[in-house]
């Protein structure tokens, strides 16, 4: 019997099992050194704002495994033997395999910063990152004052959760407005003032110069490198991104760049081995504007999709449809359809429109040569996933988006629309224009 | 594997965040008003009861009202669970136990030893105690002396009332939760406890008659006591009796038809208020596990069956006659006791027949479990009707199965372990594994129904938020991360998994019966054929 060895237990790993399972009786093995059991790593941040436990993260109960013949191992491979199709473990012992799945993942970025390693600076990625994060930062007694570097996606979270135990935050941004290599100015600058209304110290446009140590080794205080202010810490959150978790392959025939190079049916260069989710990295470019890397739950959960047909005898490339994403800033929701870039491309422009209690808003790409609409971001309503991309399938353009809005509308029953309004502000815009 | 110390178990400070000097005041003048029950409850005996009950009464809300203002207009809007798993009283710590504790210690009370509380303990008849000091309250509103009942509908009222505005701060920003805890207060202030009360005034031959509370959850409806009281009032008397029939045949599937069982159990029924407002703390400790799920499968339907047996034995009964000083008097009803148990007979019938042909399909592995229960009840009808012995359904006095329910459901059951339990088994343990009236309602919404919870494409992210506060103990995120539609029996609408989702994926929807019920292989935003290849398996 074939022997599927899956790298990680994450969504893409976890997604290429179960498919795989539900596609044939092949023998599979996933292996994790984080934790026993798949968890949502997106729902890290509510164990520790005590909205929900560990094994409430666990998207399957623990029987689910061994009622789907899918073997689980704990460990941590240090080195990938392709010849002789061999994992050997930091534990010292081997693992052989038929086929190879890498789904490792990221880590966060580090940049060299002075004092990075010190305790106390730490990213937020894994279980073991949440665990550090509780002994670091128990509460606002242990931990007086946490600064986070880096203004993303997970910076933002970082920052609920240690606002969640009343601790105070310095928030280091380097853009000069949050996120604003993603989103549109306007959006942007909305999320500023709600960051600011949570009471967290938004610093926009500072760049962190060194982390200082106390006697003991801990983190006692950074520096800001354009000012030179030094603030007194316990924890340092960096969160300046992620990358690829890759470094154990690095000495195999593997072949990587900045993630495992994969072409579009998630193929590396040695056959039988292949790589999905994060650490993937597509070899030619992007699939249509995607980035070559993308660090995001759902295109994780469809390259397992995807590969499992190909590991079962069914070749099938990664085709992903439409951009969407969606994210959570404090209290307002966003969600993304198409391509909205932060500033309009050649040939594009964005409608905006900001409700004027100033956490709703949304922005409106679409090409000016043909009214085409190419993609839209919103925030505090939400919109239909099904809708939108029916939309950009049949390339409407956007007079029929912004008349047909209310179809796309996915708030909650009885909640106040805004459909009109948007409507009203784009036919005065359009006559101003 | 646990992420934090755990705290809950610890008395002296359970909490993780401190509450604030205006919440511990707050706290204290609430329970102050708990003091003064407790005192009346130990035969303290106050100078002025009524101005003494008014004080209980407006430092527990008062208490309560302050206590939310101060916890949540001191934010900005948006989820509020910071905290849940680690404060003791939510996440079945030392101070859960004790609540849980001292509520079942009151529902023992209340239903067995209701002479506790002071019921009648006074000279001639008159009450003592804790009930005593709600007397000038039920003087005022219907002219009589209070009972354990009346003391009890206070208090839960009041419970209602008080938690129910904590509800509406702390989901501010959402008008479907604000809507239905407006809808809850009122159901239960105005027909649960204030019309009863005047429809008494009107008419005291009338026996108290909770106008939304529809059988099979009003166990007691249609029982013989209960009939004869209603007959015995005359046409406002029997204008009732039907409008109980039509509650239940006619009213009930109709709206949840339209809007899912929903518009009962989380914006009209009192079991469901209660647990909405004074139990929304709880709804994280449902328990998730598949176990538990059919556990309550098997529960559920097991009581609805034996409710059903246990009405139509008591109506059959009814209809044939009674012992009226030794002699037996025939019934003489225009209903026949024949007539009776075949339209039953029928109507079950009808509806067994038209699930099995129709829905078929949709019915999987259940429908053996409906087909055993439903049988079971037709079976016991004919054996009714046939060996013809007055009283015996099942070979067991009818009587005997009335008190028998009337015991084990509707006390120990739904008040004991339904209330008495919240801290410990969450809010809806009741509705969820006991309520007949949830079980046929479910029945309908997993059938006929234009209402689901609709999943949002490829937006879930896993998180778990949703099952987590399901106090229902459907794993919402198991539908959700597939791109599948929720479509449950046991759904009671309340909309907070859609309030606490942080991707925006679900929404509570009435459409068309048309592809309501949806499973997927790929979810929507991979590749178009492969979506198609899979889904179309």
């Amino acid at each position: 019997m074939e022997h599927i060895v899956i790298i990680g237990n994450g969504i893409s790993g976890v997604t290429v099992a179960r498919h795989i399972r539900k596609n044939s009786d092949k023998k599979i093995t996933i292996v994790s050194a984080e934790t026993d059991h798949f968890f949502s790593r997106t729902a890290l941040m509510y164990i520790y704002m005590g909205h929900m436990k560990y094994e409430h993260t666990k998207p399957y109960e623990d029987y689910f495994w061994k009622k789907n013949r899918i073997e689980l191992k704990r460990g941590y491979v240090k080195t990938v033997e392709t010849k002789s199709k061999t994992l050997h473990f930091e534990e010292g012992d081997t693992l052989q395999y038929d086929k190879l799945v890498i789904a490792t993942g990221s880590k966060p970025n580090k940049f060299g910063w002075p004092g990075q390693d010190l305790e106390g600076a730490q990213g937020l990625y894994s279980k073991q990152d949440l665990d550090n994060l509780e002994r670091n930062a128990p509460n606002n007694k242990v931990c007086k004052r946490a600064v986070i570097v880096g203004g993303g996606l997970i910076g933002i979270e970082l920052a609920e959760m240690l606002n969640s135990r009343n601790i105070p935050v310095t928030f280091l941004v380097r853009e000069n407005s949050f996120w604003n290599g993603v989103l549109p100015e306007g959006e942007s600058a909305m999320i500023n003032r709600h960051i600011q209304n949570h009471h967290i110290d938004l610093r926009l446009g500072f760049n962190l110069k060194e982390i200082k140590a106390d006697e003991n080794g801990r983190v006692k205080s950074i520096v800001i490198t354009e000012t030179g202010e030094e603030i007194d810490c316990n924890v340092v959150g960096l969160t300046a991104g992620v990358s690829p978790n890759i470094s154990f392959i690095k000495e195999s025939e593997i072949e990587t760049n900045r993630g495992v190079l994969v072409n579009r049916h998630l193929e590396t260069n040695i056959k039988d081995v292949y790589a999905i989710g994060d650490c993937a990295e597509q070899r030619d470019s992007g699939i249509g504007q995607r980035r070559p890397i993308e660090a995001v739950w759902y295109t994780g959960r469809m390259m397992g999709e995807t590969l499992a047909q190909t590991i079962c005898d069914n070749k099938t490339e990664y085709k992903p449809g439409h951009w969407f994403n969606s994210a959570k800033f404090l209290d307002i929701e966003y969600q993304t359809y198409g391509w909205v870039f932060a500033k309009p491309r050649e040939n594009e422009a964005h409608f905006h429109w900001k409700h004027e209690d100033d956490t709703k808003c949304i922005t409106v790409c679409y090409d000016t040569t043909n009214n085409k609409f190419l993609g839209i971001n919103t925030f505090g309503i939400r919109m239909r996933h099904e809708v939108f991309d029916k939309w950009l399938t049949e390339a409407r353009d956007i007079d029929y988006v912004i008349n047909n809005l209310p179809e796309a509308n996915f708030d909650p029953e009885f909640y106040k629309h805004f459909e009109k309004d948007i409507l009203s502000a784009y036919n005065n815009n359009l006559q101003t224009a | 594997m646990s992420n934090k110390l755990n705290h809950s178990m610890s008395l002296a400070k359970p909490d993780v965040q401190d509450i604030s000097t205006k919440q511990k005041i707050a706290l204290a003048t609430g329970l102050v008003g708990l003091l003064i029950l407790i005192l009346a409850f130990f035969n303290v005996n106050f100078p002025n009861r009524a101005v003494f009950l008014t004080l209980a009464l407006s430092l527990i809300t008062a208490g309560t009202v302050v206590y939310s203002r101060d916890a949540y207009l001191t934010k900005l809007e948006g989820i509020k669970n910071d905290g849940v798993w680690f404060k003791s009283i939510s996440s079945r710590g030392a101070m859960g136990w004790a609540l849980g504790v001292f509520l079942t210690a009151f529902y023992i009370v209340l239903y067995f030893y209701a002479e506790l509380l002071g019921a009648g303990q006074g000279a001639n008849g008159t009450n003592t105690g804790l009930i005593a000091l709600f007397d000038p309250l039920s003087n005022l509103l219907s002219g009589r002396d209070a009972s354990q009942w009346f003391v009890y509908g206070t208090l839960y009222t009041v419970a209602i009332a008080a938690f129910g505005y904590k509800f509406i701060l702390k989901y501010r920003h959402n008008k479907y939760q604000q809507i239905r805890t407006v809808s809850v207060i009122f159901f239960q202030l105005g027909f649960a406890y204030l019309i009863p009360e005047f429809m008494h005034v009107m008419n005291s031959d009338l026996p108290y008659y909770d106008l939304k509370s529809v059988w099979p959850l009003n166990y007691y409806l249609f029982q013989d006591y209960h009939l004869n009281q209603f007959l015995s009032a005359g046409n406002i008397g029997t204008t009732l009796i039907i409008f109980g029939i039509v509650s239940t045949l006619v009213i009930t599937p109709i709206l949840t038809y339209k809007y899912g069982k929903r518009w009962y159990c989380s914006w009209v029924c009192g079991c469901g208020g209660l647990a909405e407002t004074a139990g929304d703390s709880f709804r994280q400790l449902s328990s998730k596990k598949m176990s538990s799920w059919k556990l309550e499968r098997w529960l559920i339907h097991a009581v609805l069956v034996f409710s059903v047996i246990m009405t139509v034995g008591v109506v059959s009964s009814f209809l044939k006659g009674g012992w009226v000083d030794g002699v037996f008097v025939e019934g003489n009803y225009w209903l026949s006791n024949e007539a009776f148990l075949t339209s039953v007979g029928l109507f079950l019938t009808v509806i067994f027949a038209g699930v099995m042909i129709f829905k078929r399909s949709e019915l999987g592995k259940d429908a053996l479990y409906g087909a055993i229960g439903y049988a079971l009840v037709i079976l016991s009808l004919f054996v009714v009707y046939f060996t013809g012995t007055n009283e015996e359904i099942f070979f067991v006095n009818s009587g005997t199965l009335k008190s028998a329910y009337g015991f084990y459901i509707g006390s120990i059951f739904s008040g004991v372990i339904g209330t008495g339990f919240y801290p410990i088994l969450g809010n809806r343990s009741w509705c969820r594994f006991g309520c007949p009236m949830a079980a046929i309602l479910g029945f309908q919404q997993r059938m006929l129904s234009k209402f689901r919870i609709t999943t949002n494409g490829g937006q879930c992210i896993s998180c778990g938020n949703c099952s987590n506060s399901c106090e229902m103990g459907i794993d919402v995120r198991h539908y959700a991360q597939k791109g599948e539609n929720i479509v449950r029996s046991s759904c009671v609408g309340c909309g907070v998994c859609s309030a606490v989702c942080p991707r925006g994926v679900l929404k509570l929807e009435n459409d068309s019966m048309d592809g309501r019920i949806n499973p997927t292989e790929v979810l929507l935003g991979n590749d178009v054929n492969l979506m198609d290849l899979l889904n179309q398996k």
